[in-house]
């Protein structure tokens, strides 16, 4: 009678395309799976989409960057979804967030931490401070920048960055093991 | 307006303690004893212990750098009276030779307050118990709220990758530190901004 369901109207643009694509995809897994029960991939590949997808990362909060930080933890942003699960303890994280002012009293420590981590490691510098001492770059006391004690892989800018900001962080990352899909780093 | 009975509050401190006290004023409608160095402990105990004062907790002790003084530092203890619903200010002028002495016995909190203040000043506080460095980097050197002391200081750490450890080295500053233009309304607000001097005249 003239009235057009919503839900049989076809999706337009590069939506639709992502969307197709990601059929495609899935009915080439599962019809590869029903036809031999296994499935066959690069190995790296697997280990890379393995490694992105259950990111843990250290626990470092060192300022007012940490609190934003914990917003990404909980329930409105919930990094959980993303396999990014915070770890008390460096022998268990793959990944470590610099959030907050990196002082030259805390360098020491805070190499340490990071020596104590298992390869592969990656490194989020978030905030201003972290990334190049920020507001305290003149200062006597703050390493200009944590990337003058360790290497750095996404730097986060902000001042204090949103939490939407560090899950944005975090995705770059996943995005950058991915491509680069390394077994030793 | 001048709260009265915190002036009749600082006559009464100054009479009690007529040898300690130097001068009592009320600065911003704060009451502000400076008193005798060697004394500070007795005129903390006696506004701790009096009916009239019970200053019971010790706020803050901090210290302040004025170096075109002869004795160039201060050192302020601010209290608070909860059951008068007061405070006030007791400073005392030292100088990087002339020990304060402690105030821990009284007030037990000033502990950590000294180790700063000396951290930050240099200002020796006679027979503290422990008397280290409390905020500043291990093997520090300088005191850095001095106002001789360069903002930068003199190290900056980083990672060297062959002795793998972190190491100190004298500071370098790619860019030097930008002097702002605090005249400019921009930048920063003065008690008179430039074009307001004839605000406050009469017609």
């Amino acid at each position: 009678m003239g009235i057009i369901q919503t839900s049989e109207l076809p999706p337009a643009g590069r939506e639709a395309e992502l969307l197709r694509d990601h059929d495609k995809l899935w009915s080439r897994v599962s019809g590869e799976l029903d036809d031999k029960g296994f499935l066959l991939t690069q190995f790296d590949k697997l280990v890379s989409w393995a490694r992105s997808g259950s990111m843990w990362p250290m626990t470092f909060g060192l300022a007012c960057c940490a609190v934003e930080m914990m917003h990404a933890y909980v329930s409105r942003y919930d990094l959980d979804r993303f396999g990014v699960v915070p770890r008390p303890s460096p022998r268990q994280a793959d990944v470590i967030i610099v959030a907050g002012t990196l002082t030259n009293k805390m360098a020491p420590a805070f190499r340490r931490v990071y020596d104590q981590m298992a390869e592969p490691r990656y490194v989020i510098s978030m905030g201003s401070c972290a990334n190049g001492g920020g507001y305290y770059h003149y200062s006597y006391s703050v390493v200009r920048g944590c990337d003058r004690v360790v290497p750095v892989d996404i730097y986060v800018p902000g001042c204090p960055p949103t939490a939407e900001a560090l899950v944005y962080g975090v995705l770059q990352l996943q995005k950058k093991i991915r491509r680069t899909g390394t077994l030793i780093r | 307006m001048v709260d009265v009975a915190l002036r009749d509050l600082g006559e009464y401190v100054e009479a009690a303690l007529l040898d300690a006290v130097q001068d009592v004023r009320m600065d911003y409608d704060e009451l502000c004893l400076v008193v005798d160095r060697d004394r500070i402990a007795r005129v903390l105990k006696f506004l701790r212990d009096d009916v009239n004062c019970q200053f019971k907790q010790l706020m803050d002790v901090c210290g302040v750098d004025y170096p075109e003084r002869e004795e160039r530092f201060e050192v302020v203890y601010n209290l608070l009276s909860l059951s008068q619903n007061r405070r006030i200010r007791v400073k005392v002028t030292a100088s990087p030779e002339t020990p304060v002495p402690t105030v821990t016995e009284v007030f037990s909190s000033a502990d950590w307050w000294e180790r700063e203040t000396w951290d930050m000043y240099g200002i020796f506080f006679r027979d503290h118990p422990d008397l280290r460095r409390i905020l500043t980097d291990y093997g520090f050197q300088g005191h850095p709220l001095r106002k001789d002391f360069p903002l930068t200081g003199y190290v900056e750490v980083r990672y060297d990758d062959d002795q793998k450890r972190v190491v100190y080295e004298p500071v370098k500053l790619p860019q030097d530190f930008r002097s702002f233009d605090f005249l400019s309304p921009w930048e920063g607000i003065q008690e008179q901004l430039p074009g307001d001097e004839k605000a406050k005249e009469q017609p």
